[in-house]
């Protein structure tokens, strides 16, 4: 194949420019002395500064909402981790019509937009009573995220050996057993994996979690969102370079180990 | 244990859980679209239809129509630029493509609202995008190239183009490139060839690309939020508004129900031709 158009890798080569320009774009200004994105006023490091050392209004807030992400992408991602799995292995080892119904179930939240979700979760909370908070958030993430891990577990079990849990049966192994020695160190990559994508979905969300949070209980998003509507959009740019190197370091070094794994086990 | 008993006790936890915290709450919002409000912004008693005579209001038929539009141009312009570098992609060796698709996914990763604020900031009337166009002189200093429809489209397709190029990837990936040679062998040209045998070649990625970028974009909130003004609201903002503004419950969820209908239809058409598509391989095996 001589004459191969060229236009195709030029379109890739663009969309990869597009992809990448503002994010460069953002971290230039990071450091950029000037109190609004424009002009360049001079070199500065005063924005990591000011977020670091933790004594200003911005920083104290900005702190607060990092703890609170991480204590709800925690716990979201350990409910759905167990809820998840339990989920795809009954749609892996059962086909009968609870599981068709089953199965409609857990795809629907992967179709339906962010913000139907959040009011109706919304709606569900005012109805009860329930006073919007921490509680609200978990229980709204672990929603979206038990569909994201039922579906790569589901995935990791199309390659799955049945015949091993056969084997530990004849020989002699109770269904616990079962569960610990075989079941979950031969499912364990994939329900890790799954519970990654949870975890980072759960730290991203942004409309679910502005619908069903309370004052007090502000997670990143919802921070860099009320930065930017009122207050210090420069103090953003600082704030997501942090972001934006813990992010990339972790994916990396995911992907790192997980194409690790692959080529140690080649799949036949 | 009986069988039956077992999948009951493992199904229940997942089903239970989405049955509570999903369809209750969808039923209830399609509930309380039928409900008043109190002055106090809360949800009265008894059932009306006021609300939806008041969702039917003159306004309203517009920014239906601007979230369509702009839902559907998204959609096209991803596609168009996804289906180019889904062959790019296909044809590269696979430790290239590896790192090509990390390179693709990697500002995925990035949070959502900070690449929506890259380009807040690019397109700032201080921004360096808007100087750079005036400086080459494609736009006056005046021009406000933030909050209009332009600049919500174009946030849309960058945050939604990785989305439309992983499903065409994974089609291009099973496309049998011999196939382009054999049309080219038939006296095709090289457009012809791609677009009457790759095009159709990768269809079902285009079924599910489309439906992954126009659904959610369907009901995309923030960016038009951030990016957008007055005059490019979707319908999204509108329950934003009615929900935090307004405190007007009962017409937030007269809306959701709207939205939940336009998201439905596109959903069984791809579940009709994928069952149609099944059905027909089916009877080839």
């Amino acid at each position: 194949m001589k004459n191969r158009s060229k236009f195709p890798m030029f379109v890739t080569i663009g969309v990869l420019v597009f992809l990448y320009a503002p994010i460069l774009v953002l971290i230039i200004y990071s450091f950029n002395d000037s109190r609004y994105p424009g002009a360049w006023q001079g070199f500065t490091l005063k924005w990591y500064r000011t977020l670091l050392e933790a004594n200003s209004v911005e920083a104290r807030d900005i702190w607060r909402a990092t703890r609170n992400t991480l204590l709800v992408a925690f716990c979201a991602t350990i409910i759905s981790m167990v809820f998840g799995t339990l989920a795809a292995w009954a749609m892996y080892r059962f086909r009968s019509r609870l599981q068709s119904l089953h199965q409609m179930l857990v795809y629907a939240p992967l179709v339906v937009p962010d913000i139907l979700m959040g009011i109706s979760l919304l709606m569900l909370f005012v109805n009860v009573n329930m006073s919007l908070g921490l509680t609200t958030i978990i229980i709204s993430h672990t929603t979206f995220c038990i569909s994201y891990v039922a579906l790569v577990v589901l995935g990791r079990l199309q390659d799955f050996d049945h015949t091993l849990v056969d084997a530990a049966r004849d020989l002699g192994a109770n269904g616990f057993a079962v569960c610990v020695r075989i079941l979950l160190p031969l499912l364990g990559p994939g329900i890790a994996a799954g519970g990654l994508l949870a975890f980072t979905l759960s730290v991203d969300d942004f409309v679910i979690t502005f619908f069903t949070a309370g004052p007090g209980s502000t997670t990143l998003p919802v921070q860099v969102y009320s930065m930017m509507r009122h207050g210090t959009p420069t103090l953003i740019n600082a704030l997501s370079v942090i972001f934006i190197i813990v992010t990339f370091s972790v994916v990396i070094f995911s992907q790192r180990v997980l194409q690790k794994r692959d080529n140690s086990h080649p799949h036949i | 244990m009986s069988r039956k008993w077992r999948e009951w006790t493992i199904t229940l936890p997942s089903m239970g859980w989405l049955v509570f915290f999903f369809v209750i709450p969808t039923l209830l919002v399609c509930g309380i679209a039928f409900k008043n409000r109190t002055i106090n912004g809360g949800i009265g008693e008894g059932w009306t239809l006021d609300t939806w005579l008041n969702v039917i209001q003159p306004s309203y038929p517009l920014v239906v129509w601007r979230t369509l539009w702009l839902s559907g141009l998204t959609t096209l312009i991803c596609l168009f630029f996804s289906i180019p570098v889904s062959y790019w992609l296909a044809r590269l060796s696979k430790e290239a493509r590896n790192w090509m698709l990390l390179l693709i996914i990697l500002p995925f990763w990035t949070n959502f609202l900070i690449r929506v604020f890259a380009w807040w900031s690019l397109l700032h009337s201080q921004g360096w995008l808007k100087q750079a166009l005036v400086w080459l002189g494609l736009a006056s200093p005046e021009a406000q190239l933030l909050y209009n429809e332009w600049a919500v489209l174009l946030v849309l397709v960058y945050t939604y183009i990785p989305f439309a190029i992983l499903p065409l990837f994974a089609s291009a990936e099973k496309f049998d490139f011999s196939l382009l040679d054999a049309a080219r062998d038939l006296g095709a040209g090289k457009l012809r060839a791609f677009v009457s045998v790759f095009i159709p070649g990768i269809s079902q990625g285009m079924i599910t690309a489309f439906v992954v970028v126009f659904i959610p974009v369907l009901g995309s909130y923030a960016i038009p939020d951030i990016v957008g003004g007055p005059t490019s609201e979707m319908i999204g903002n509108k329950i934003a508004q009615n929900v935090f503004v307004d405190r007007n419950l009962p017409h937030a969820s007269a809306l959701a129900t709207l939205l939940a209908l336009v998201v439905l239809l596109p959903v069984l058409y791809s579940i009709f031709t994928q069952r149609r598509q099944k059905r027909s391989t089916g009877r080839r095996s």
